[in-house]
């Protein structure tokens, strides 16, 4: 299998790889830089729990070569949070029982993040909308939605 | 102590710090691949591994003959039922496939990619037979046999119940029948199963690292079907993203690989990927029921008879067989109710589709939906109020333990405070006026209840007495620390249900420490005690009786000791916060740290001379009953566009006991999720063969789980009364793990059949998709 070189900054830092050319990005992040936050729960893009950020994008990793993250960002759960020191929307995410098992929740707080930033206010229908492409088989989505809303009120309070 | 407090493994759940199996790394370890069958019923003419051992990289190609000198074959049995047949089964498959999916051959090299490479040139001749595909196809006049020993197909036929049944229709003045009719479903816990088996030849040690929820149960397996020494066999269950009763039970694929690591003395990790967990992970509540219901004309139910095929699938589950959700439908059908006579059959009939066992809810969500939909037909056949027609017939608490028509005992039940409970938040008046107005925009419109029984923390009877080797007890092991806090080893196990902080909680609430000050550990078969883990929602009401004996014993002991130190009668003692205090005045005596200290380091300074052990352990399962259980009642509201047949749920209620609420976190969580997969089951989710057995549905964008777009925000109600945790007396846990799935369909059907009345239809198929609805609309109702 042919290999390609790689030079993709992920968590703010740029390193590069040599990857097999039919690797996905995250076989990438998991296996090549022990990035194992990310997690596989269908490998043909369903579930939503590889989602990353791709050049600020949240996209399916399972869905995408390695070999196209060439001079791109990617930003990956392990970024959400620094030295221990949780966000907004992790600690609410506690509180409120948004994750069970936490297998989908690395894609559940990268899709929540990027609903935030886009839109700091969102309605329930709306963080409902903004999950459609995320499974979570534990929750009944409820208490995500109401650890959205939370972080949501969260930063705007911390913002003012 | 106890409270909303968030799981003590939350915190790096959320940073991206879990533990699952495929984060895991053992050194020197190798990835696996199978081949699987392709034909769901064939015979095998040869494999040929040549190709694939030639690809460079690969280890081994194991097939049946290479990994049967070191591991046995396994029957699902159980000795009281003499007459089911549990065919024998293989880790890999013999001669013969049965199911699409099956493991034929193990692949074994660097990394799962090269190992897909190499099992695609694995070359094998299959020379197919015709397939049995469902429940009709196994009972069909003339039908193939999938095995000699059951020419029928019938694995077992259960029955509950009496004739009497006939004399009492005779008396009836109304008396109701439908066909239900529910699909092959599947738990699809977001992480597939995986582990990675290391076999160390050197000492003959195994130590499994899995993601499942019984490690003491696998590893009597293990031990037993690889010739192991239990002691030597250690299983680990690290962070677990999910199970739902899928990681309960032993799979051929898993014990292939540990088999091979056997063999080959080396690590070897085997990750399932979505579509071999579609073909092979556990299946269940596939159902076809005939049910009938009379009653008399002021709404006394006098007679219930159900007719229930199980389609299994081609093997009885080892080691737990497939017989339990026949024996729910037996236990549960009709049971909130009294009825003059229930009579009830189960046929548990093999096919050629996926394995079937246990998924969260094990029968209950079927006799539940046949229950509640011949009554809600019977009040429209009656022209009653549904709700009043139930509060006619459930079984009064005052009245209980009550024995049901089928022979099944349970404890008094807050049936009717559930129900009261629902009707005074969400009165059916409310919910007229909502469905008229809904109408009135010309769609369809309807809310239905749903009573619901669960069965949870069993006790040793059922397993026990069938030489099932799996254990109905929990225990719990805490050791005081010399800094004051304490560590705590449970046998519980966790999946996300929360269980194991809330035995953390019970233990620092019962012995009077901070939850912080405790630290837990579950899953490791090399340092709990043996125990059940997680099944049946017994975790907490099993473990958490053994927390708080546990933490009895040791609060004794620090009494004890503080009594010798203080010099004070021990029973003028108390443990709080992390401190001896007076027991009457509350005032601090003396820091547990300064305790804790003065016997691990200074022990002999304590006046008495006595070996202080600071530590206690304790066991418990359920002797006194059969199980422990819970109750409640659900409400769903729908809206049906006639045009598309889209079921839409616009609400959904649960009001519910469960004794203590521990962690209401967790029980909500509990409730919430479960009810997510029932309404999963009742609206869209169905694993799809064809007429050849042949799986349709191996993705999950076939497989159609609620999204949170399509989900109600879900309102709960603890009907149970403020129950609290008593310092001296044992707490009254029951589990809640099973209510949501056990309930949510049977009120959704009633939605949805409350929406077609106007229209004359109903409806007893799930998934009611909206081909079905639209189908139904188009026949309308056979009375």
């Amino acid at each position: 299998m042919r290999n390609v070189p790689l030079t993709v900054t992920v968590n703010g830092r740029t390193l590069t790889a040599t990857v097999s050319a039919r690797m996905t990005l995250v076989d990438f992040l998991r296996d090549t830089l022990d990035l194992t936050g990310t997690h596989i729960g269908c490998g043909h893009g369903v579930c939503g729990a590889c989602t990353v950020r791709f050049d600020g994008v949240p996209v399916r990793a399972c869905l995408i070569l390695a070999a196209s993250a060439e001079g791109r960002t990617v930003d990956t759960i392990e970024g959400l949070s620094q030295a221990g020191h949780l966000s907004d929307l992790q600690a609410a995410f506690m509180a409120h029982g948004g994750l069970q098992c936490g297998y989908c929740t690395p894609g559940m707080l990268l899709m929540a993040h990027d609903l935030l930033a886009d839109n700091p206010h969102p309605s329930r229908e709306e963080i409902r909308q903004a999950l459609a492409g995320q499974i979570c088989r534990c929750t009944g989505y409820g208490p995500i939605v109401d650890a959205i809303e939370a972080a949501a009120n969260a930063m705007a309070k911390g913002a003012s | 102590m106890t409270g909303p407090a968030p799981a003590v493994r939350w915190p790096r759940l959320v940073s991206g710090r879990g533990r699952f199996i495929a984060d895991l790394a053992v050194r020197g370890m190798r990835d696996v691949a199978f081949v699987r069958s392709p034909f769901a019923h064939a015979d095998i003419v040869s494999v040929d591994g040549t190709a694939a051992r030639a690809v460079p990289g690969i280890d081994a190609v194991f097939t049946h003959d290479d990994l049967a000198p070191f591991v046995q074959p396994f029957r699902g049995t159980h000795a009281l039922f003499e007459d089911l047949v549990a065919p024998e089964q293989t880790a890999l498959a013999k001669s013969r496939v049965r199911h699409v999916g099956e493991p034929v051959a193990l692949v074994i090299g660097p990394d799962r990619a090269v190992c897909e490479d190499a099992a695609e040139l694995v070359e094998v001749d299959y020379a197919p037979r015709p397939a049995i595909a469902g429940p009709e196809a196994a009972i069909a006049e003339g039908a193939p046999a999938i095995h000699e020993a059951a020419p029928d197909n019938a694995a077992l036929t259960m029955h509950a119940g009496t004739d009497a049944v006939d004399e009492a229709f005779a008396e009836a003045d109304v008396v109701v029948e439908a066909t239900f009719a529910f699909a092959r479903h599947t738990g699809v816990p977001l992480e597939p199963r995986g582990l990675i088996a290391a076999f160390d030849p050197s000492d003959r040690s195994l130590t499994v690292h899995h993601s499942h929820q019984c490690p003491a149960a696998m590893q009597q397996a293990f031990a037993t079907l690889l010739g192991l020494d239990a002691h030597r066999v250690t299983v680990i269950c690290p962070d677990v993203g999910g199970a739902f009763g899928i990681k309960q039970q032993l799979y051929a694929d898993e014990l292939a690989v540990v088999a091979a690591s056997v063999r080959l003395g080396q690590p070897l990790r085997f990750l399932a990927d979505r579509l071999e967990s579609m073909a092979s992970d556990i299946q269940a509540r596939h159902h076809i029921i005939k049910g009938r219901l009379g009653a008399a004309r002021d709404g006394t139910l006098l007679a219930i008879d159900v007719d229930d095929i199980l389609a299994i699938g081609p093997y009885s589950q080892y080691p737990r067989t497939s017989l339990g959700e026949g024996r729910a439908m037996l236990s549960c059908t009709a049971a909130p109710y009294r009825v003059g006579a229930v009579r009830a059959r189960s046929r548990a009939v093999f096919t050629n589709l996926g394995m079937a066992g246990h998924y969260r809810g094990v029968g209950h969500p079927i006799a539940t939906a046949v229950t509640e939909g011949l009554l809600d037909k019977a009040a429209r056949a009656l022209k009653t109020d549904p709700v009043a027609l139930r509060q006619k017939n459930l079984w009064p608490q005052e009245t209980g333990p009550n024995t049901t028509a089928l022979g099944t005992t349970f404890e008094a039940l807050p049936y009717g405070p559930c129900l009261d409970a629902l009707n005074a938040a969400i009165p059916s008046q409310s919910l007229e006026a909502w469905r008229d107005s809904v109408r009135a925009e010309g769609l369809l419109a309807g809310f239905g209840h749903a009573v619901f029984v669960e069965m949870t923390s069993r006790g040793p009877a059922f397993y026990g007495d069938g030489r099932v080797d799996v254990s109905t007890r929990d225990g719990c092991f805490i050791r005081l620390e010399p800094s004051g806090a304490v560590r705590v080893s449970a046998s519980v196990t966790e999946q996300g249900q929360g269980v194991e902080t809330a035995v953390a909680q019970v233990v620092a609430h019962t012995l009077g420490v901070p939850l912080d000050a405790v630290a837990i550990l579950t899953g490791d078969t090399a340092v709990t005690t043996h125990g059940g883990g997680t099944w049946a929602s017994r975790s907490l009401a099993a473990g958490g009786h053994a927390a708080w004996q546990a933490a009895t014993q040791l609060k004794t002991e620090i009494v004890q000791i503080a009594g010798v130190l203080l010099q004070a009668a021990p029973k003028t003692l108390d443990v709080k916060d992390g401190a001896v205090v007076d027991r009457a005045d509350g005032r601090v005596r003396m820091a547990l740290a300064e305790l804790a200290a003065t016997c691990h380091f200074r022990p002999h300074h304590l006046p008495d001379g006595r070996q202080p052990a600071l530590e206690a352990v304790a066991s418990f399962g359920p002797f006194d009953a059969p199980f422990r259980a819970g109750c409640g009642v659900q409400l769903c509201a729908v809206t049906i566009d006639p045009d598309t047949g889209i079921v839409r749920v616009v609400r959904h209620a649960v009001a519910h006991d469960c004794g203590v609420v521990a962690n209401p976190l967790f029980v909500d969580g509990q409730l919430k999720g479960g009810i997510a997969q029932g309404l999963g089951a009742a609206l869209t989710e169905q694993l799809l063969y064809d007429e050849d057995a042949q799986l349709l549905s191996g993705s999950l964008a076939e497989y159609k789980m609620p999204m949170a777009p399509e989900m109600p925000d879900i309102e709960i109600i603890h009907a149970g009364g403020d129950e609290r945790m008593d310092e001296d007396a044992p707490p009254r846990f029951v589990g809640v793990g099973e209510a949501g799935t056990a309930g949510a369909p049977a009120a959704v059907q009633n939605a949805i059949n409350d929406a077609l009345a106007p229209r004359a239809a109903e409806l007893f198929e799930m998934p009611a998709t909206p081909e079905r609805v639209l189908a139904a609309l188009n026949r309308r109702a056979s009375v």
